[in-house]
């Protein structure tokens, strides 16, 4: 390999006057992910409210409340119980809203009300840098979140196998396979009001009709469809399968290229729509 | 004199659709120099600046900045420039030396080279004190010295203020001023905006009067002033809801007369003369007051509009 011609370029410190040396891709992402994860710090608590004890609720309700009711009359779902059957669901679920919350309120901040985007685009640093430093401190996020309440469903019994473990890194997948394109969603739009359509019009049903709560073959043929095009069951269904055991190769490697082909595809779409916005 | 230019534009132009926003601009500035634009809104100067600033595609036209094309090397540019943009664009939630580190690391400073440079800088903008305080109960004129100061963390060779002191009181205005000589002094170029004149005049060595996206005029502030207008103007005011009749009775009186809707201004050479002049004539103005020439003159004179409403 020659790799790039030797610079001929004299630069001098930092801090001096003159041409000054590049940053290398790890400091420039790095410096955005250092001022978000000073963002978070300062958030902390509102951020444990809305994305841990909200899942909470759903695995006290639903797995607990609603499930010992179905494991009374039907002995648990295909001899699963309730609990172990909806849980796996929720660790992908709960991706689902921190993406929701994460990609749309503070991008539109940063892009229009405090414009702080613009701020770090009058630096060394690039659209795309800010893109990978943002999404990537919210799959930072989306680690510890899921994290914090698998730990927790846990406690409660939630999990039947230590291929559970497996449901951590396809929560994340999933979370980013509605990050990206919520993101991008955010950037063409010129003001908050499209964000309430996503919560209502999109969000709450893909969390009621994605094999969430209760397998998608319950649901009228016409709408399973529409589920298989949306990434929650993808998620819902690849976790499910880890947690119990009952991995099916094939599918799971289905589900996966599904949800990996949103990320990538939503990339490409979403840092045209973010330097359509930002550079101009 | 062989001075180094770090900024030239030639033909600079800037669209917006069908707006042209900036329409070829000509202008160089060289190393150690403060360099103004002046003119009203929407004349153009932030979309000349955010190009300049190297984030903003120039639609035509030729723009080098520290002898580089800002299309190919936007962050080595931006490496070595400091901005201050119109809107100060602060993290309102995080704290004045947070805001400070968090901007030094987009430049690839270390950390203990960011925590340095903020002290040193927070002192320079009087904040020390409100170093570890949230930004948003800060007064505007704190706010503005905060964006200033963070546009200064990575040593910036060029630093650009679109409208530094727009929105502040005499006092913060007078503190700023004050702070931009010394940046001068240590050699940094400073490239400004501005609709006060008053600020043009102390702050620019040469400046462009910049309408409807062009050029009317380029000199330091006496030259133009000399150019454009005459070293003194008489002021009337009548009591009355039309100034227009009165220009007519005075007509013939200093070298050049403008009708305002709320007075009268009269150019001459010596404003008490003409001030003895129109009283000669027999005509009793409200108030008569004589003063110098200003840059508001030479817009008022090269626009035929006030520069500031
Ligand atoms: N991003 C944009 N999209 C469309 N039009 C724009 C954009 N930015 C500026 N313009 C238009 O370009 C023209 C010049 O605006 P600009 O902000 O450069 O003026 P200005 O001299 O800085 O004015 P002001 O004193 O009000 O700040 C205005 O008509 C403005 O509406
Ligand atoms: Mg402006």
């Amino acid at each position: 390999m020659t790799g790039a011609p030797m610079s001929t370029e004299v630069f001098t410190a930092r801090g001096d006057h003159g041409p000054r040396p590049p940053l290398a891709a790890r400091e420039r992402i790095g410096a955005v992910t250092g001022y978000l994860l000073l963002v978070y710090r300062r958030t902390l608590r509102g951020t444990i409210i809305s994305t841990f004890v909200s899942p909470l609720f759903f695995l006290l309700a639903m797995g607990i409340g609603l499930g010992s009711l179905i494991d009374e009359r039907t002995g648990g779902l295909g001899g699963v119980p309730y609990l172990q059957f909806v849980v796996p669901a929720i660790v992908a679920m709960q991706t689902m809203w921190l993406a929701m919350f994460e990609a749309t309120y503070p991008v539109m901040d940063y892009i229009k009300w405090s414009k702080l985007y613009d701020s770090m685009l009058a630096t060394p640093l690039r659209v795309r840098d800010i893109l990978v430093g943002h999404i990537g401190s919210i799959a930072g996020r989306l680690v510890v979140a899921t994290a914090v309440f698998m730990l927790v469903a846990s406690l409660f019994g939630g999990f039947a196998t230590w291929g559970a473990l497996w449901c951590l890194p396809i929560a994340v997948l999933t979370g980013l396979a509605f990050t990206v394109p919520i993101f991008g969603f955010t950037a063409t739009q010129d003001n908050e009001d499209g964000f309430t359509i996503l919560f209502r019009l999109i969000a709450t049903p893909l969390m009621l009709f994605s094999g969430t709560f209760f397998p998608i073959d319950q649901l009228p043929a016409w709408m399973q469809p529409l589920a298989w095009v949306t990434p929650l069951w993808h998620g819902v269904e690849s976790s499910r399968m880890v947690a119990l055991g009952t991995v099916d190769p094939p599918w799971l490697a289905l589900h996966l290229g599904v949800l990996l082909a949103f990320v990538l595809v939503a990339w490409v779409l979403c840092e045209r729509a973010l330097t359509r916005r930002l550079v101009k | 004199m062989a001075e180094e230019i770090l900024l030239s534009a030639r033909g600079l132009t800037k669209r917006f659709g069908d707006l042209t926003a900036v329409d070829g601009v000509d202008f160089a500035v060289h190393k150690g120099e403060s360099f103004g634009f002046l003119g009203p809104n929407g004349a153009g100067k932030s979309s000349t600046m955010r190009m300049v600033g190297a984030v903003s595609p120039v639609t035509a036209g030729e723009l080098r900045i520290f002898g580089q094309d800002p299309a190919t090397h936007g962050p080595q540019i931006r490496a070595r420039l400091g901005v201050v943009p119109q809107q100060d664009q602060l993290d309102q939630e995080l704290t004045v030396e947070e805001n400070m580190w968090v901007y030094g690391r987009y430049f690839g400073l270390s950390r203990a080279q960011v925590r340095e440079r903020a002290v040193e800088l927070l002192a320079f903008a009087q904040l020390t004190e409100r170093a570890k305080d949230r930004v948003e109960p800060l007064s505007g004129g704190m706010k503005r010295r905060l964006t200033i100061a963070r546009a200064l963390i990575s040593t910036p060779e060029m630093l650009l203020l679109d409208e530094p002191t727009t929105g502040l009181d005499p006092q913060a205005r007078h503190l700023l001023w004050d702070r931009l000589f010394r940046l001068k002094r240590q050699g940094v170029t400073l490239i400004l905006t501005t609709h006060y004149m008053d600020e043009a005049e102390q702050l620019c060595d040469r400046l462009v009067v910049m309408d409807h996206g062009r050029i009317v005029a380029e000199g330091s502030p006496q030259a133009l002033i000399r150019q454009h207008s005459t070293r003194e103007v008489l002021e009337l005011r009548f009591d009355a809801d039309d100034h227009a009749e009165f220009g007519t009775k005075i007509a013939g009186i200093g070298q050049r007369i403008e009708v305002l809707p709320d007075r009268l201004l009269v150019y001459a050479e010596d404003g008490d003369e003409a001030a003895a002049g129109v009283h000669d004539r027999g005509i009793q103005p409200l108030s008569s007051l004589v003063r110098r020439s200003t840059l508001e003159d030479v817009f008022l004179h090269l626009t035929g509009r006030t520069l500031v409403d």
